[in-house]
């Protein structure tokens, strides 16, 4: 076994577990806190398959920004008893259609990605720049869906503010 | 040797956990949470498929940067959401989220 496969072999591991700390906890600080973990792991991973531009943007993004504000939400509506503020359904129903669907998705995608055979995998790419082939790609032949994203954003911050804000009271 | 298999593998389990807290939790910014778990083996997939079967083309981590952009919006909204709602009923249990039933 060669050191990268024992290198992946533990991100995974590490990223599955704290994703299962993310749905199983009751505590929701401690879901967040877990889900921080699991962005992080992520990005590891990210690294691992040589996208170290998308490992430091998931870094900032979502082991930064997202989980910062998911953190802030948290805290503004949170009540007394911590231990209690992440219950589970309590219909068993929903639980088992739930794991169910999951597992299902799990199993036939699993399947899936089984028996396909993928087309004769390149060796090692020689390292290359990864920034400037995807600064090319978005001012380039994808300059409006990056200027889109753009305006996504800037509405999404707006409507944000306003539905955080609340509404005037006439 | 590891794989796209492994990494595929790895992006269902991650999606199939989300899944489950979508449907398992009660708290709203739990499910957000679970969200951001499905949006996250997508990108895994997208990198790991642009990885091993395209790697001179960064098309699968473009994609990844779109949907990265595309979870932060849908977050801050999202829990925008919450918070409005939550000044209403001073609950996130998505039990108590009926403002638009009769």
């Amino acid at each position: 076994m060669k050191i990268d496969d024992l290198v992946f072999l533990i991100i995974s591991g590490f990223t599955v577990a704290s994703a299962l700390g993310v749905v199983l906890s009751r505590n929701i600080v401690h879901s967040a806190l877990a889900l921080i973990l699991t962005f992080i792991g992520v990005a590891m991973l990210f690294f691992g398959l040589g996208a170290s531009f998308l490992g430091l943007v998931q870094i900032l993004v979502y082991a930064g920004a997202v989980s910062v504000l998911t953190i802030f939400a948290i805290m503004l509506v949170m009540k007394p008893d911590p231990a209690s503020t992440n219950p589970s359904t309590p219909s068993r129903a929903t639980h088992i259609l739930g794991g169910l669907l999951a597992w299902s998705v799990v199993v036939g995608l699993g399947m899936a990605i089984g028996f396909s055979r993928w087309p004769s995998l390149p060796a090692e790419p020689a390292g290359f720049d990864t920034v400037g082939v995807l600064a090319n790609l978005l001012l380039g032949n994808y300059v409006v869906a990056f200027e889109a994203a753009a305006v996504l954003l800037l509405l999404a911050v707006v409507g944000a503010i306003i539905l955080a804000k609340g509404a005037e009271k006439p | 040797m590891i794989g796209l298999n492994h990494y595929l593998l790895l992006g269902t389990a991650l999606f199939g956990i989300g899944v489950y807290g979508v449907f398992a939790k009660r708290n709203a910014i739990a499910v957000l949470m679970s969200v951001e778990l499905m949006l996250n083996a997508v990108n895994v997939n997208f990198v790991a498929i642009n990885r091993f079967l395209q790697p001179d083309a960064a098309l699968g981590q473009l994609f990844a940067i779109f949907v990265i952009v595309v979870a932060a919006a849908e977050v801050s909204v999202g829990l925008a959401l919450i918070i409005s709602i939550y000044r209403q009923r001073q609950s996130v249990n998505l039990n108590d989220f009926n403002l638009m039933k009769w």
